[in-house]
């Protein structure tokens, strides 16, 4: 009898653990699963695209015929794009950032801004599109323009740039604010030489996430009617002659994603290895960025004792 | 005594109340507010514009035909603008889109939360970190040249552009959204209530899916509500894989425009501002923001009524 029973429970926690290799091996599958898509995407562009990548390719404008196009002025509009882009969204996210865990006080205008900031993170990036469709282009008249898709961009990556910075912020020891105030800094000054300082290598993670998000998305720029076919370059000051500093900003323009989808969309295979090798090279630099941004997130975790 | 005064001054002026010193921190601080307002000009100006352009959209479209039509031609000449028609290519792709993110995600979620030892932890999770990085337009390539010649092996009579082979590409990139915020709201549940299901004898795999998933619930809801957002707002794997005719249907098997992809159709076209076309794009971009916005005050409400306090 009492043999039985113990029988029994041995048999259940048997079962009980098979069911856990089981889960174990499932999670590890799915994991996989995961890890496998990537690989092949990366592999499946390398063999379609290996054979365009050359040094012709890069220097060369879109064409008709296949052999011949390039993404000359797909990187350099992409380039372009991520500078506005950088210039806009780091110091006006950094600055929000600094405001919400510096300076705000506890009311219902701060609850206001929080809740906006976590909703915009999950507003889809094509209505971004259409928001600097209507606005930027034609109410403030700025047209398709390099400035109108890095302002856009910015706007996107906004709440990545100020959520990471006000986590960073978090991380700081409220004993560096009181010793900085001690010695009789304004608020301000205990921002600009100690909070921005210590928390930069956070800011940072969040700023080249944000790039790395900002280079891929397509959405928004088709929206505001970036072309696809684009022979020339902006006028860069210092190539071009009687190019004024400012005027690229103003430029119509492409960038990689949308040279990709270009050649995605076409049905002959010739352009598709375009976009093979396109895409590789794009991957490459998102999975950069990001690597990069998970690197200095871990070596800032490991080096940091306060 | 007379070398001591002039510092005495010096100093008492120094510290003395500086009315200038006092402005220029203040308008740092103004400076800043304006930074972070920011974020809610963004939100008005989407609101506006959305709302600006569907009004006079609507004020050529009957609301009752909008929503009833099951044609959807805007840039006919027998022009019909029937919703429901783009809204079914969402949601068809949607689903297929979830069933692969959700399921797949949660069984990671709790894998890598319970069961991995910490390095698997520490690896994994950078590596789902890059998998959410890759642009989508890749991921449509992918879905497009890779997914859809794989699928017609198994399906032959699948077309070259399907809201199937979309939608699991769409999963797959929802994946790391999913698992990476489920796997941070079961990390949150506190270790005593494992302890108490351990204490009670049940396995590794019991105590994950009868304390901690409850117990993670709300957690878990907002990560989903997170996926079914980006599942409805995705675009350009839709865009390239499938198709873009306007077609109501609930097969994954067919062709067909979403909302999102029908934006970016008319965008890639030459629309005079200011014509019905052009105002169609801003009545689609509007529905799709109810859509997103209905799932969200859902996963409001799921929150609050599963908030677990400890």
């Amino acid at each position: 009898m009492e043999k039985q029973d113990i029988a029994t429970i041995r048999a259940i926690i048997a079962r009980g653990k098979r069911w856990d290799v089981i889960f174990a091996i499932v999670g590890i599958l799915f994991l996989a699963v995961g890890l496998l898509t990537v690989l092949a995407l990366v592999t499946n562009m390398a063999l379609e695209g290996a054979g365009r990548l050359s040094l012709d390719f890069f220097t060369s404008f879109p064409s008709r015929r296949a052999a011949q196009a390039g993404i000359l002025s797909a990187w350099v509009g992409s380039l372009l794009v991520m500078i506005v882009t950088a210039f806009a969204a780091v110091p006006i996210g950094v600055a929000a950032g600094v405001y919400l865990e510096e300076y705000a006080k506890r009311n219902w205008v701060t609850d206001i801004i929080e809740i906006n900031i976590s909703n915009l993170a999950g507003v889809p990036s094509i209505v971004y599109g259409l928001l600097a469709l209507g606005i930027f282009v034609y109410q403030f008249g700025l047209g398709q323009s390099i400035l109108t898709a890095g302002l856009t961009l910015a706007l996107l990556i906004l709440p990545i740039v100020i959520v990471s910075t006000r986590e960073a912020i978090r991380a700081i020891p409220g004993l560096i604010r009181e010793g900085s105030m001690a010695l009789g800094a304004t608020k301000w000054q205990t921002c600009r030489y100690h909070i921005l300082p210590y928390s930069l290598p956070g800011i940072m993670t969040g700023v080249i996430i944000g790039m790395a998000r900002a280079i891929g998305e397509t959405a928004p720029i088709i929206t505001i009617g970036a072309l696809t076919f684009i022979a020339f370059l902006p006028p860069i000051p210092g190539v071009d002659p009687g190019a004024g500093p400012f005027d690229w900003l103003t430029s119509p323009f492409t960038v990689m994603p949308i040279q990709i989808f270009n050649w995605t969309s076409r049905p002959e295979a010739a352009f598709q290895e375009n976009a093979g090798a396109a895409g590789l090279i794009l991957v490459g630099m998102t999975l950069a960025m990001n690597g990069l941004a998970i690197w200095l997130r871990y070596r800032l975790r490991r080096n940091l004792k306060w | 005594m007379t070398a001591n005064a002039p510092l005495a001054t010096r100093t008492s002026n120094r510290l003395a109340h500086n009315p200038m010193r006092h402005w220029g921190e203040r308008l740092i601080e103004g400076a800043l507010f304006c930074c972070a307002a920011l974020s809610v000009l963004t939100t008005l100006g989407i609101v506006y514009i959305l709302v600006k352009e569907s009004i006079v959209f609507f004020s050529q479209v009957s609301i009752v035909d909008f929503l009833t039509d099951t044609q959807w031609t805007p840039l006919f000449d027998d022009a019909h603008y029937g919703i429901m028609v783009l809204i079914s290519g969402t949601l068809v792709s949607s689903t297929v889109a979830l069933c692969v993110a959700i399921p797949m995600g949660t069984v990671i979620a709790i894998y890598l939360s319970e069961f991995a030892t910490p390095r698997v932890r520490e690896m994994a999770k950078p590596i789902l970190e890059l998998l959410g990085g890759i642009p989508t337009i890749v991921f449509g390539y992918f879905a497009l040249l890779v997914v859809t010649p794989l699928l017609q092996k198994v399906f032959p009579e699948l077309p070259g552009f399907s809201l199937l082979s979309a939608g699991l590409v769409m999963g797959i990139m929802i994946i790391p959204y999913v698992a990476s915020l489920s796997e941070d709201a079961m990390r949150a549940v506190p270790m005593h209530l494992r302890e108490g299901g351990y204490a009670m004898g049940s396995t590794r795999l019991q105590c994950s899916l009868k304390v901690v998933v409850p117990a993670a619930f709300s957690g878990l809801a907002a990560a989903y509500i997170l996926g079914i957002s980006r599942a409805v707002g995705e675009t350009m794997i839709l865009a390239v894989a499938a198709g873009m005719q306007p077609n109501l249907t609930f097969n994954p098997m067919e062709p067909a425009a979403t909302i999102t992809s029908f934006i970016v159709q008319v965008a890639l076209g030459d629309l005079p501002h200011g014509s019905i076309g052009y105002q169609t794009i801003f009545a689609a971009g509007l529905t799709l923001m109810l859509i997103t916005l209905f799932f969200n005050i859902v996963g409001i409400w799921l929150r609050r009524k599963y908030r677990e306090n400890y």
